[in-house]
């Protein structure tokens, strides 16, 4: 007779395996009903960041014009028909472009956040996981990298990097890595010493294992609220940087960009070419800060009003 | 001291790695490369030996005094920084000033009397203004004076002594850009702090003594509140630099941030170097500051140790 293979169910294993049941989850839109009535900021600011991620994603069906085309015969157009929110002095359309820059500063905004908190959570995972001397060195050198203003680190790191898109997102990154890294460290360390970790140290998992898969997880309400936080800023140093030339390099139409030198050398002509591209920073920013001060009081309540 | 080492080893890399250097910038606006001058102008200025004598060679000036010389304006890098720092220390000094006047109180306000239209009125205003990049608020303020009153700013300098009244106009304009976005930071920390403090039972005693509200608010809550209150100035009016390098450059103004920029865009190695350790130092000095004012303002600090 064959042996029979053991399966988890001889050993009595899948006992543990058991589904457990789970309490009813809310539906999404009960959830933003809910959302929606508790904090009408909050909300307003997910309707702003909405109407953004929309402008970015159907830029191209959302333009009249080509954004970087030319046109002598129109140059510094009033808002009109034809250019809804006026042409520049190259005769360029100034909708079309703040619509094609939602797009650049979505994405550099949301990939240099999403870089910088990324590496700090890491960095502060490891760093409160081990304690010790390897925490000691860290936070030292997180010092330095704080010791200076955001945008100035930032303006240093891209004129060393160069004009480009992706070394606009590294300067813009690194700066947030020390913020990330104190914000994740400081819910690991009170993570670290809860009996769950002891338990899985017991099992014998691994170190990396346990940072990783069970504490990880549990740091994911203060890293969002971090990453709304920082998506703000992150789209503000990114117009700074254009702005001062030191940004997202031409054609691509940024915000900050539309801003500088030749922009204000006209602005008394044509006042739309200084009022709509900063209207249209200021949206993005408040829309993020709304949506972020909302998230943070209903996901992580200690922090409020930091 | 330790930070400012490190620092200073992360400012000294960064700017070595830049592609491009000052004698390609001059060289490219000759039109014309020789490259028997373009060695010679290099070990003039000390940039073909390798990064670490470099970086050893500036620490022994720094630390006898000496801050290099400007590579673009062949002047000691101290001269050309030195008549900088009034005007970015006034523009600092008049923004934080404008910030406290307009966020304190607000925070206040807005604290005693929570959830109510006055409070959403002035969150939505503090949240503004952390959202409208400063240096376009600049913009703004010098077009609506062009278009409204007709005025236009002067656009060069104009020192105290010249002309007291177009001085203080010049400076109060960007003062008031920056100063906004500062004040919605101190107007938010101050609200939260004066919440917590609030809830507290000795204010709770106040009150059932029959003290009037005001002095319940300012005399009782508010001096409780005001540290973390005091710990973001000191941040702020440090970090005011970063803001004022764009504000600066809008509003033509001659301080040490413009002339980071146009240092940076430059590659003049010397005065950037110089500039961001001006800056680290000025963080590291607002910081203890702030220390001994915690002292100063709480005894329970200054009795912990």
């Amino acid at each position: 007779m064959a042996t029979k293979p053991v399966t988890a169910a001889d050993t009595g294993l899948e006992l543990v395996r058991a589904p457990v049941a789970r309490p009813a989850r809310a539906g999404v839109w009960t959830t933003v009903v809910r959302f929606t009535r508790k904090k009408p900021l909050g909300a307003a600011g997910a309707m702003l960041m909405l109407v953004m991620v929309v402008a970015a994603v159907f830029a191209d069906v959302l333009q009249t014009h080509d954004p970087i085309a030319t046109d002598a015969a129109h140059t510094l157009a009033p808002p009109s028909d034809a250019h809804w929110l006026g042409s520049d002095h190259l005769g360029r359309d100034i909708y079309s472009r703040i619509v094609h820059g939602a797009r650049i500063s979505l994405v550099v905004g949301v990939l240099s956040t999403l870089l910088g908190s990324v590496l700090g959570g890491i960095v502060g995972l490891l760093s409160a996981y081990f304690g010790g001397k390897t925490d000691l060195i860290t936070q030292r050198i997180l010092d330095i990298l704080q010791g200076l203003p955001l945008l100035v680190l930032a303006l240093v790191m891209s004129a060393a990097l160069g004009p480009a898109v992706h070394n606009v997102i590294i300067a813009i990154s690194i700066p947030i890595i020390p913020r990330a890294a104190r914000v994740i460290r400081a819910s690991v360390l009170s993570i670290r010493e809860m009996q769950y970790v002891e338990a899985a140290r017991a099992l014998g998992i691994g170190h990396l294992r346990i940072a990783f898969g069970h504490i990880l997880p549990n740091t994911m309400g203060p890293f969002i609220v971090l990453g709304t936080a920082q998506l703000g800023s992150a789209v503000l140093v990114e117009a700074t940087l254009s702005f001062l030339g030191l940004g997202v390099p031409e054609p691509y139409p940024s915000w900050g960009r539309m801003l500088s030198v030749s922009a204000a050398e006209y602005a008394q002509k044509a006042p739309w070419l200084v009022l709509f591209p900063g209207i249209a920073i200021s949206l993005a920013v408040f829309g993020s800060n709304l949506l972020g001060d909302a998230l943070r009081d209903t996901l992580d309540p200690r922090l409020r009003g930091s | 001291m330790l930070t400012l080492f490190g620092m200073s080893v992360v400012i000294f890399v960064l700017m070595r790695l830049a592609p491009g250097d000052i004698v390609d910038i001059l060289f490219a606006a000759a039109g014309y490369v020789n490259e028997a001058d373009k060695k010679l102008i290099m070990k003039e200025l000390g940039i073909d030996q390798p990064i670490w004598v470099q970086y050893v060679e500036w620490l022994k000036d720094v630390f006898t005094g000496d801050l290099g010389k400007s590579y673009r304006y062949d002047q000691p890098a101290w001269d050309v920084i030195r008549p900088l720092i009034p005007v970015t220390v006034e523009l600092a000094v008049l923004a934080t000033l404008i910030s406290i006047v307009l966020g304190v109180p607000a925070g206040v306000i807005s604290a005693v009397r929570q959830d109510t239209t006055l409070d959403y009125v002035l969150r939505v205003f503090s949240l503004a203004g952390l959202s409208m990049p400063a240096f376009w608020l600049g913009m703004v303020i010098i077009l609506a004076l062009v278009s409204w009153a007709g005025w236009i700013p002067p656009l060069t300098y104009v020192s105290p002594r010249e002309n007291f009244k177009i001085h203080a106009v010049q400076f109060m304009l960007p003062a008031l850009a920056v100063g906004y976005r500062s004040s919605a930071l101190l107007m938010r920390i101050t609200r939260s702090s004066v919440l917590e403090v609030m809830r507290e039972d000795y204010i709770r005693t106040a009150r059932a003594k029959g003290q009037g509200e005001r002095k319940v608010i300012w005399r009782h809550a508010f001096k409780n509140a005001v540290l973390p209150v005091v710990t973001v100035i000191g941040i702020e009016f440090a970090f005011l630099i970063g803001g004022l390098v764009v504000t600066e450059t809008v509003f033509n103004l001659p301080g040490v941030a413009r002339f980071l920029v146009q240092a940076i865009l430059w590659r003049d190695y010397p005065i950037v170097q110089n500039l961001v350790m001006f800056i680290a130092v000025i963080v590291i000095l607002s910081n203890l500051v702030v220390d001994l004012l915690y002292g100063w303002l709480d005894p329970r600090v200054r009795f912990a140790d």
